[in-house]
């Protein structure tokens, strides 16, 4: 450490080597940080808490009988009781939501950061729809749902297809994956954009000077380097999607199904909306506690476990972007 | 000869840059699709093509040919498209029907004044009335029965009490946590913290109601002993949890894109690391955390599964400590027994439709905010 000297007349204040501004105690400083920093801490403390208490009483009820059990049709009874029909009608909707919302999701993603001209009327417009769209609420898309998809296009395709009782006119899975397809269209569309943009513009050039067109460099050359990206808004839509219950309420799920849901224009039960059921109807909740703890657990350990690969592949595509600058 | 341009050169490639482009506008499609299907549902309430007056002016059915259309129709409560598919004869037997449940009203309501108004008119949706067995014009929101009053104030106030107590917890909390974990915290704190926020909003919402539901609830009431359990307080702190999340990404990426060389030009006229942070970081980035603060409003007035399962009666009350029930959460309960088409549906649509245009003007004015602040950061290009 350098330190000045002061000159022999001076006399040397007490610790006037040491006292450099930033590490003198300042009260202020030290208000400001420890408020922030426990800002900071309650938040997660806030995250762990949550974690904790439904692992802790989850574990309990959680078992291979459990996930793996078609209920009856009282499933308040713990010991008959699984969640099987809920994760299937679940897994369902959101696999049919995301061939739905990822190819329109990447291609949207694509226009905007290949073709789109920067400053563009137009471009804006897409922007702006697209974070529009990503906070329109929940309940809103529900309402949406059943108002276009199954009074509009379902009973219209009834019409159609001479159907006499209604068939699509009614809530069934494919209107509520189709509604979910449409909420989760920004997370794709938003992660997919990142991936693209962390590419460096060496490669398409490149690619451009060795002769290949412009739809030759974005499906071989653009497309595979972006696939982690993809993959992130894919798996975080789904996670979203999983445990969405709001635009689903009046567009598919059913409060008890005693089969699978097996067709398109199936209702299904819902492991989300079978955790609000349980909470909110049971007959008895300090009887049910452990049941619900453990339904609760299941539908948590779905969505984390997606999202918790959703954010370390993000992890390393921000990484990869932030080396570019 | 000479050379080929657009589509004649590249065929394909014409016809794919056409397609991607027309793939890219679902996004602008879907918006659109939004506003007309969910207004379509709730147009009849703005132009008064709903009447739930239990008692009626009978139009006997003989009498029928000296009506208009128009008439007909409004009184068979009939959409213009229904109306039109109608022949005659089925229109005899629905003015036949109708009369037949204009007789069976209660003998109760015969002399009651308020079976005579149509519930659904504007004043009654949002203007104080006195109804029958009341003494002082209150504001109702009671769907069922009857008589069904429509009045939205109520839940106006739920929505606003819920989404305040949520703001009020959740944006001091969210933006003390940016401003540490952008400005003060070592990087290895910094790389941890964040993406443990950013996991709180993988929870879904369902659970944090139920966590709020069987856990928050109790402890609350232990600490602040208020009599009702569940109340708009416990769904507040519920729902700021939620959009914890939320603000805080926003106002951290917006204090972080705050550029390096004010924080260094601080630091080296010899300011502190917090006077740094608080007199030059934060203000610089005041219009992104004010951004942050509209669009966790946005997402908080959305948020319908909490408030649901927290608290759901609708009492016209400002207190904290009693009851509210939130537009999305009226929504959520009752379209499941409005009968699809009916005044009440019609009405649950027409909230659907406000809610929609709140948060779209609260996403604007964020979206907006950030532009302008990301552009006055860049030197206005």
């Amino acid at each position: 450490m350098n330190t000045i000297t002061p000159p022999e007349y001076l006399p040397e204040p007490a610790h006037a080597t040491r006292r450099f501004r930033s590490e003198k105690f300042d009260f202020w400083s030290f208000c400001f940080s420890g408020l922030t920093g426990l800002a900071t801490l309650f938040i997660v403390g806030i995250l762990a808490v949550i974690l904790l208490n439904i692992l802790y009483n989850g574990w309990g009820g959680f078992s291979w009988h459990f996930v793996s059990t078609i209920p009856k049709k009282d499933f308040f009874d713990i010991k008959t009781t699984g969640v099987l029909p809920m994760i299937v009608g679940t897994a369902f909707r959101v696999i049919v939501m995301t061939i739905f919302v990822i190819p329109v999701g990447v291609i949207t993603a694509i226009y905007l950061t290949e073709y789109a001209p920067n400053s563009s009327i137009i471009t804006r417009i897409i922007r702006a729809a697209v974070n529009n769209l990503a906070g329109v609420p929940s309940i809103v898309f529900g309402l949406f749902g059943l108002g276009f998809f199954i009074n509009f296009v379902g009973k219209n395709l009834d019409k159609l297809l001479l159907n006499t009782d209604a068939v699509w006119g009614q809530p069934a899975l494919i209107w509520a994956s189709l509604t979910l397809a449409v909420m989760t269209l920004p997370v794709v569309i938003v992660a997919t954009e990142e991936s693209l943009k962390a590419i460096p513009p060496g490669l398409r050039e490149a690619s451009l000077a060795l002769g290949a067109t412009k739809l030759e460099t974005i499906l071989r050359i653009v497309l595979p380097q972006a696939l982690p990206g993809i993959m992130t808004g894919g798996i975080l839509a789904v996670s979203r999607a999983a445990g969405e219950v709001a635009p689903i309420l009046f567009t598919g799920v059913a409060y008890y199904m005693a089969s699978l849901p097996s067709h398109l224009s199936d209702q299904f039960m819902d492991l989300g909306y079978h955790v609000f059921v349980l909470s909110t109807q049971s007959p008895n909740i300090e009887q049910t506690r452990s049941l619900l703890y453990a339904t609760v657990m299941t539908l948590l350990l779905l969505t984390f476990a997606l999202n918790l690969v959703a954010i370390l592949i993000r992890a390393r595509v921000r990484k990869k972007l932030r080396a570019l600058g | 000869m000479g050379i080929h341009r657009g589509y004649q050169a590249r065929p394909v490639e014409w016809v794919a840059e056409k397609f991607i482009f027309a793939v890219s506008l679902s996004a602008i499609l879907m918006v659109l699709l939004i506003f007309l299907f969910v207004a379509r549902e709730a147009l009849p309430v703005f132009f008064g093509g709903t009447n739930t007056a239990l008692i009626q002016p009978v139009i006997p059915t003989a009498e029928m040919d000296k009506h208009s259309p128009a008439e007909l129709r409004r009184y068979l409560e009939l959409t213009p498209g229904e109306f039109q598919k109608m022949d005659k004869e089925t229109l005899k037997a629905l003015m036949d029907v109708k009369i037949e449940a204009l007789n069976e009203v209660p003998e109760q309501f015969r002399t009651d004044a308020d079976a005579h108004i149509n519930t659904t008119d504007w004043r009654y949706l949002v203007l104080p009335h006195q109804w029958t067995g009341y003494d002082k014009p209150e504001y109702i929101w009671q769907p069922v029965g009857q008589i069904k009053k429509f009045n939205i104030i109520p839940l106006f106030v739920g929505t606003l009490k819920v989404t305040m107590i949520g703001l009020l917890f959740a944006v001091p909390l969210a933006v003390g946590a940016a401003i540490y974990v952008s400005q003060l915290a070592r990087p290895r704190v910094r790389e941890l913290a964040k993406p443990v926020i950013e996991m709180l909003s993988g929870i879904p919402s369902v659970v944090t109601g139920f966590f709020a539901l069987i856990v928050m609830a109790s402890v609350l009431q232990g600490i602040f002993h208020y009599d009702t359990r569940l109340n708009a307080f416990v769904a507040g702190i519920a729902l700021g949890i939620a959009v914890i999340p939320v603000i805080f990404s926003i106002a951290e990426d917006a204090l972080t894109s705050v550029p390096r060389t004010y924080t260094q030009a601080a630091l080296a006229l010899g300011a502190s690391r917090w006077q740094t942070a608080w007199q030059i970081v934060l203000p610089a980035a005041l219009p992104g955390v004010f951004a942050a603060t509209v669009l966790g409003f946005g997402r908080a007035i959305g948020e319908t599964m909490i408030v649901l399962m927290v608290c759901s009666a609708s009492v016209m009350s400002w207190s904290i400590f009693d009851s509210a029930r939130s537009i999305t959460t009226t929504i959520a309960a009752e379209m499941a027994e409005a009968v699809n088409g009916g005044p009440h549906y019609r009405i649950l649509f027409m909230l659907g439709a406000l809610l929609f245009a709140a948060t779209f003007v609260s996403n604007m004015v964020g979206e907006v905010v950030i532009y302008r602040f990301k552009q006055k950061l860049e030197g206005k290009k």
